[in-house]
């Protein structure tokens, strides 16, 4: 255990006191408590930006399971170390704005920081894990906190339904990727991600490539929402708006981007790498920012807003695998897409994390999120009206926000493609800046629609729950300081690329950063230079747009709510609980005689199959005992009696013959030297017999009772012939063949000397084996206390209807 | 000999069964008994049959059977015994409190949640 283990279970740690703090310090907001955390590991996370920009990496290694390479390996490089940044920081800042959001005297706070922290930790294991299991075990953390936070209004309907919604599709891509973890391990050998990345061309060339690829693929796009998973992303807004600003925005989607970017380096040599993700991140940006526009409520704008632009920097992740093929070039200007996307990485944490807090607050002081119902707060909110121009306005692409030099970088990205040639790109390659900038104008439109149709126009102040005010000066220190980042890095962009950029860069694409790899944004590349057109562009057509807006919106109407993707998933989920239902109610019908079936059917077919498909069987006549006459006339016996039983009309014939068999049974012990077995057998024969009865003899209700033979049923025969059979199969194959040498020699030879005594099987009971025996009795003493209790039961009961 | 026991053995455990797969609960009970006998019986066969002296060391034979089934199947009877009891009890009592002994009419009503 390092320190760098220590900082990633702290959170855990906390989240135990919690529940304590909340109920020590009632009077003092338990989120004061918890913000301090999230600030010491931000600093202590920021002294590693001297290490990484240097281009060292840290590594420290604690052994969980050795025997199968699992362990808490923990690996700080670029990347992981500018998620760990955003992790911390956004979360002071969250936890910051959540102490003024939520109430300490309404708000079920231990349960609120308890869950806030265990995704902290969780998030913080996933960037800086280096072992895939160890990975994996953060990533389903992070799902399962994000399960708690959208249901932490759990008393409304939407929050549950949204709860699951999310648990159900990040776990399925969660477990397939897990799958796709195992298989990497078995082509590697290893689950470290920086051994596999070291023999990523033996991997490129194994068979099971692509079906690990595709696998952890899916667990990737269901985490980050990529198009058609991203529907749970807009009903985990149900969430409290500082969680929808930290895990759905943020931190949490991005952990799928994240996972892309780290396994570049083994999987991004193939094509299909580059046109799955470049191709369903742009769908994703299309579809998201398209279907942003229709929405009314605020964060649900945000939240296909958010969908869209993690498609958008998914993209970028996928083109950036283009660079690996031009390995040559001097100038390799399809980096330019990877860096865009760390860049936009970032400036999407500032400018969404300024937005949503901003949503919190109109929400917060005017009760409602309905853009249909807001309206002209600007008079009212004008710090809040500030922030939500700086977030939007950058969101939109617009300068001098980062937002406008990412959205340049974009473009520039994918004018890139045009002068692609590989895995036929230059076929379909020319969709890509088209599609990019369709995106980009919807994009432009709902960040107009979000700004201007909340603070802008006419108040209706009567539709509002309460009297608009401006927010408490400590909810808008957060968001001040995320809008004065979006700024900050807007005209000064370089801060990040040395610090940041490059290191995360070059974790993505190590063999091309080695030599000698700078970034450097700038604001102005010239005037005839594509992006600057293109941004144009989407301002134009965008203004048009939205004043017109009126006179298009009828095109969402087309396509209708029933074959929408929400309907899909509803629909799965009812059909499998239907069916679920359904065989439950065949399966489990109640009664004890299908069960018995079930359990004699397993049983037969199971051993029988076993018994010759491995071969098991075999059948030998050596070493076989004499047959004595007394030994054939007790078998008939017995066969004889136990079928009898069988046919046995009354229920006092059937007593009676099983005392027989029993007897017969202890006849045999005789016969084959246990003497013990038949004294035992003997006694405990008689008992029974008297027992059996006791119960059933002098009880005059069920002699007097209409007795009837046992009516004759085919699956009953089937099945316990088929049971006879294998039992008969197996005693005679254990007999003919022996695997191992019985052990009994030992109790033979040791009775006497090690125990004293000269019966074996006696010794065998009380000393070799005594603890068994103690049980034995134990379970004795258990039936007679149940027995007891069951003769009780009928008196207390009597006594109380008396 | 021991061919012999393996088919006794199936027919023990045929006859349990069917006795088991049967509605009425004396039934059921009486097939336990029987699979027991049957278990036992098997246990003492896989052993191997009279291959020497009964396991007192004052015979002082040259061989001996195997102690070691006979401890096993001298644990199970007794416990085979305690089942049998419970049950019987369970059943009496079942029958009653509620006045039958068939378990379809005893298992319990569909109504789930």
């Amino acid at each position: 255990m390092s320190s760098l283990h220590w900082v990633v279970f702290s959170p855990f740690l906390l989240a135990i006191f919690v529940p304590l703090l909340f109920k020590q310090f009632r009077r003092i907001h338990t989120g004061w408590f918890v913000l301090i955390l999230p600030i010491i590991l931000f600093v202590y996370f920021l002294q590693f930006i001297v290490v990484t920009s240097s281009g060292n990496t840290v590594m420290e290694r604690a052994d969980w399971i050795p025997s199968l390479q699992i362990g808490i390996d923990l690996y700080v490089d670029g990347l992981g170390l500018l998620f760990a940044l955003l992790i911390t920081g956004i979360g002071s800042l969250v936890v910051l704005y959540s102490v003024f959001y939520l109430s300490k005297e309404t708000e079920k706070l231990n349960q609120f920081y308890v869950f806030l922290l265990l995704f902290m930790g969780a998030m913080l294991g996933v960037v800086l894990s280096d072992n895939l299991i160890g990975l994996y075990m953060f990533w389903e953390f992070t799902s399962l906190s994000s399960f708690l936070l959208i249901g932490y209004w759990n008393e409304r309907e939407r929050s549950r339904y949204g709860a699951q919604k999310s648990l159900l599709i990040t776990v399925l891509g969660g477990l397939s990727m897990l799958g796709g973890f195992v298989m990497l391990g078995f082509m590697g050998q290893t689950f470290s991600i920086r051994e596999l990345i070291s023999q990523s061309a033996e991997i490129f060339a194994h068979p099971l490539f692509i079906p690990a690829m595709l696998l952890i693929l899916l667990g990737a796009f269901t985490k980050s929402a990529q198009f058609p998973f991203h529907i749970w992303l807009p009903d985990a807004m149900e969430a409290p708006t500082p969680v929808s600003a930290y895990l759905h925005s943020a931190t949490m989607v991005k952990a799928g981007i994240y996972l892309v970017a780290r396994l570049s380096p083994i999987f991004a040599e193939s094509g299909v790498w580059l046109w799955l993700i470049s191709a369903v991140g742009l769908v994703t940006l299309f579809w998201g920012s398209f279907s942003a526009v229709k929405q009314t409520d605020l964060k649900g704008i945000l939240a296909f807003s958010t969908i869209s632009q993690l498609g958008l920097i998914m993209s970028l992740l996928g083109l950036g695998a283009a660079a690996l093929h031009f390995e040559n070039l001097d100038d390799n200007i399809y980096m330019a897409a990877t860096v865009a996307a760390i860049f936009h990485l970032i400036n999407h944490a500032t400018f969404k994390g300024s937005l949503f807090m901003a949503a919190g607050i109109v929400d917060h002081e005017t009760g409602t999120r309905d853009i249909r119902k807001l309206g002209g707060l600007l008079p009212f909110m004008p710090i809040t009206f500030t922030i939500t121009v700086i977030g939007g306005f950058s969101m939109a692409g617009l300068p001098p926000f980062n937002g406008f030099l990412s959205k340049e970088m974009f473009f520039t990205g994918m004018v890139n493609v045009l002068a692609l040639d590989i895995f036929n790109m230059n076929t379909w390659g020319v969709l890509f800046p088209v599609i990019a900038w369709i995106a980009s104008v919807f994009t432009f439109l709902y960040s107009m629609i979000l700004i201007f149709k909340t603070f802008t126009g006419k108040a209706q102040l009567e539709k509002l729950e309460k009297k608009p005010h401006e927010a408490p000066m400590g909810m808008l220190i957060s968001p001040i300081i995320l809008a004065s980042l979006v700024i900050t890095f807007g005209i000064f962009p370089n801060l990040l690329s040395a610090s940041l950029i490059e290191p995360a860069v070059s974790s993505i694409q190590p063999l091309l950063a080695q030599n000698d790899f700078h970034v450097h944004i700038s604001f102005w590349h010239g005037w005839w230079t594509p992006e600057l057109w293109m941004t144009i562009g989407v301002i134009a057509i965008g203004i048009i747009l939205y004043l017109t807006l009126s006179k298009w919106k009828g095109i969402y109407g087309i396509l209708s709510q029933r074959y929408s993707l929400n309907a899909l998933y509803d629909w799965i989920l009812s059909t499998m609980d239907n069916f679920s239902r359904a065989l439950s109610d065949r399966v489990m019908t109640g009664s004890i005689r299908n069960y018995l079936v079930y359990i004699f059917t397993a049983f037969f077919l199971l051993l029988g199959v076993s018994l010759f498909g491995k071969g098991a069987f075999r059948l030998e006549f050596g070493n076989i005992a004499p047959i004595g006459l007394y030994e054939i006339i007790l078998a008939f016996a017995l066969v004889i009696g136990s079928i009898s039983i069988l046919f046995a009309k009354s229920r006092l014939t059937a007593i009676i013959l099983l005392g027989a068999v029993g007897y017969t049974v202890s006849l045999f012990f005789v016969l084959f030297r246990a003497p013990d077995l038949a004294l035992t057998q003997l006694v405990i024969e008689t008992i029974s017999v008297a027992l059996f009865l006791l119960c059933f003899y002098h009880l005059p209700k069920l002699t007097s009772r209409k007795e009837e033979r046992l009516t004759f049923k085919v699956t009953n025969a089937i099945i316990s012939v088929g049971v006879g059979v294998v039992i008969a199969l197996i005693a005679l194959s254990s007999h003919s063949q022996k695997l191992f040498d019985s052990i009994s020699s030992f109790y033979l030879e040791k009775a006497y000397t090690e125990a004293g005594g000269k019966n074996v099987v006696n010794v065998i009971l009380v000393d070799f084996r005594g603890l068994d025996t103690m049980f034995e009795i134990t379970v004795l003493g258990i039936a007679a206390l149940g027995i007891f209790a069951m003769i009780r039961l009928r008196l207390t009961r009597r006594n109380d209807q008396l | 000999m021991e061919i012999v026991m393996a088919v006794v053995i199936g027919v023990l455990f045929m006859c349990a069964t069917y006795l088991i797969l049967s509605k009425s609960i004396l039934r059921i009970i009486v097939g336990t008994g029987l699979l027991s006998h049957g278990a036992h019986l098997l246990i003492l066969t896989m052993g191997g049959l009279k291959q020497g002296a009964v396991p007192l060391l004052s015979e002082k034979a040259a061989s001996y059977v195997d102690p070691l089934p006979q401890a096993l199947i001298l644990t199970a009877i007794v416990i085979s015994f305690g089942v049998t009891a419970f049950l019987l009890v369970l059943a009496y009592r079942a029958y009653q409190e509620l006045g039958t002994d068939d378990m379809e009419c005893l298992k319990g009503n569909d109504t789930h949640e």
